[in-house]
């Protein structure tokens, strides 16, 4: 997708694909994300919209470099990520880092939560004097809304969900980090605290950092996100501006997720939902061809090309202009 | 009245102590009434179902009265509540999609279900297909192994086994947590359905997800830190809610249309209480802006206009 020129963009990816083999002896293939492109300025927040199984976090993993990309490239500020190596590596760590899901799993239970800290600290600031250190620690959780005398010296049993969600974010912080993949990092928080968590992103958000913000929600990627994108199976279906997309969503996908939606404004209308289940894929065909209402049985709805509709707001569907 | 629950108390016995999780809940259900039960995680909502069902060890009932269709139902005796289980009071389980047997084809599971409770599995067949065409499963998912059907499949089999019986009450348990906006909508819409069939009479929907049920529900239950907070008609709670509790939360939620440079939403600060020592008075005291040192005191759970409950001094003084 192209962005804008003004701004540095500081990710980007070019048709990347990863490609899992599944079956006993990894005889079949799972397209799991399918020529994906699109880019990130300094200070954006983006989200990265899908159900289970679109691909959303396997392309968070290939930004992370957890999961090698099978084709296509990522570029960080201009260098490609799939050659870095050693030092370059852990540079690019201090700049790259994610949140996941789960608050809970993500700490060992048997030492204490700041054992996270200590760990950065050996490997990356070994110089660092102690009191130096803890000054840093400190401030960064002051930064994501945690009193340090309250959460330090403790065991992750001991914390809450949306305390020990902080604490990773307070962690990515103190590697002065400049881009953040936030995948569903919300998700498993009570309401009456994940809009805290939500607040904080969008406050950091205004020091230069950037977020990929991976989620299913699509009110809360509404209330963070400047730019939004809408994944099934692997593929990009739209994307661009976050208000041009949910008030005009051009998909026939997407208008379906935005009519299912559930609100607090107004009630569900009579829409009648496609309920079959998956079915194989079907060559060349749109990903979308056999959910898709307005799908013709002829040749139009062939591999569609992403192509920008309206300023800022980009769809892959062909017929977008009659539906 | 379909379900009518009298001061049921249930505690969770650990080492240290009783952990309060369900203090006192006195409310009915209608016949036909999909009730929405919400709450922060830890305030109760997964303990009142399970006690209304399987109240087993560590969970322990303490005292109340739970009466269904006018009956007594022995919710302390697990002998005696096989009678209910299934028949009367049916549950989908949080986990739904991980509670069929994996060993089993599906038919075959359900035939030895229903053997284990006397009925004959060749008799209820026909009815169970047609259960299965009512949410669009296609027959031959009884001769598969779970393991073949998606989450929202399983889901969707799990609510036909569950109501095969008829029950009068139905406890649908965070059943549209996992499930992705277009599946959460085509589920929430099949209960609907099944009610207004009359398959189930009255039907308890667990959720935190308030947007849910505006959608679905007639009345809205919201509990806190083990006891009863407000209960009203869906619009009520979301548009007139009367308790400060039930008011931060509603305000809390994103909506579509709602981003932060516009609109900055905000959280309740603070957490709520540890109940194996809850404090005394209002559970909520600490973290209420308009508390008063009435609140020392317990609020009693009442009426104050017509279906609408709620436990606030503040709202029985403006009353008074």
């Amino acid at each position: 997708m192209p962005a804008g020129r003004s701004l540095k963009k500081m990710l980007e990816l070019d048709k990347v694909s990863k490609i899992y083999k599944t079956g006993a002896f990894g005889g079949k293939k799972l397209v799991a994300v399918n020529n994906v492109s699109f880019s990130l300025k300094d200070g954006e927040v983006a989200s990265l919209i899908g159900e289970s199984g679109s691909g959303k976090s396997t392309i968070g993993k290939m930004i992370l470099k957890l999961i090698s990309i099978d084709s296509g490239t990522i570029k960080y500020n201009g260098q490609d990520i799939n050659n870095l190596k050693g030092n370059d590596l852990k540079e690019y760590y201090k700049d790259v880092q994610g949140v996941f899901q789960d608050p809970f799993s993500s700490y060992n239970p048997i030492f204490k939560a700041d054992r996270i800290f200590r760990i950065i600290r050996e490997e990356f600031f070994p110089e660092i004097s102690s009191k130096e250190w803890y000054e840093k620690v400190e401030k960064a959780l002051y930064d994501v809304g945690l009193n340090p005398g309250d959460v330090l010296n403790k065991f992750p049993h001991q914390l809450s969900g949306g305390q020990l969600q902080r604490f990773l974010i307070a962690r990515a912080l103190l590697l002065d980090v400049n881009f953040l993949v936030a995948d569903e990092i919300i998700s498993m928080l009570d309401a009456s605290t994940r809009i805290d968590v939500l607040n904080l992103l969008a406050e950091l958000k205004k020091r230069g950092l950037s977020v990929l913000f991976i989620t299913h929600d699509l009110s809360l990627g509404y209330y963070i996100s400047e730019k939004a994108i809408i994944l099934y199976r692997g593929c990009v279906l739209e994307s661009g501006i976050t208000e041009k997309i949910f008030d005009n969503p051009l998909h026939p996908y997407t208008k379906m997720l935005m009519a299912s939606v559930p609100r607090l404004d107004k009630k569900w209308e009579k829409v009648k939902l496609e309920l079959k289940a998956k079915q194989a894929e079907t060559e060349n065909k749109c990903v979308y061809y056999d959910r898709c209402p307005y799908a013709k049985k002829d040749e139009r709805c062939s591999n569609p090309e992403i192509v920008e509709a309206e300023e800022g707001h980009f769809v892959a569907c062909c017929h977008y202009g009659e539906v | 009245m379909a379900l009518d629950i009298k001061n049921l108390k249930a505690y969770y016995q650990t080492l240290k102590g009783d952990v309060k999780a369900l203090d006192g809940a006195t409310f009915t259900v209608e016949d036909g009434e999909i009730m929405g039960l919400a709450g922060e995680s830890g305030c109760g909502k997964s303990t009142l179902s399970n006690t209304m069902i399987l109240l087993k060890p560590p969970l322990r009932y303490v005292e109340g009265e739970v009466s269904l269709d006018e009956e007594m139902v022995p919710v302390w005796d697990m002998k005696k509540m096989n009678k209910f289980r299934f028949r009367k009071i049916s549950i989908i389980p949080q986990y739904a999609m991980n509670a069929m047997n994996p060993t089993r084809k599906i038919g075959k599971m359900i035939s030895e279900l229903l053997a284990s409770r006397g009925v004959s599995y060749s008799k209820t067949k026909k009815e169970l297909k047609r259960r299965l065409d009512l949410v669009e499963l296609k027959h031959n998912v009884l001769d598969m192994y779970p393991i073949e059907l998606s989450g929202g499949m399983k889901q969707r089999m799990v609510m036909v086994i569950s109501t095969l019986m008829n029950p009068s009450l139905l406890i649908a348990d965070e059943i549209t947590s996992a499930l992705d906006v277009s599946t959460q909508k085509a589920v929430a819409e099949m209960l609907v359905e099944f009610r207004d069939r009359g398959i189930v009479k009255s039907l308890i929907f667990v959720t935190h997800d308030i947007s849910i049920l505006y959608q679905i529900a007639d009345s809205i239950m919201i509990m806190y830190a083990g006891k009863l907070v407000e209960k009203a008609s869906t619009d009520i709670i979301i548009k007139n809610a009367k308790h400060p509790y039930t008011r931060l939360l509603i305000s809390s939620l994103p909506d579509v249309g709602v981003k932060y440079t516009e609109k900055k939403l905000t959280g309740i600060p603070g957490k709520p209480p540890h109940l194996l020592n809850p404090p005394t008075g209002c559970r909520f005291r600490e973290r209420c802006p308009v508390a008063y040192e009435k609140c020392l005191e317990e609020p009693p759970f009442l009426e104050v206009e017509e279906g609408h409950f709620v436990a606030c001094w503040k709202e029985f003084e403006k009353n008074a």
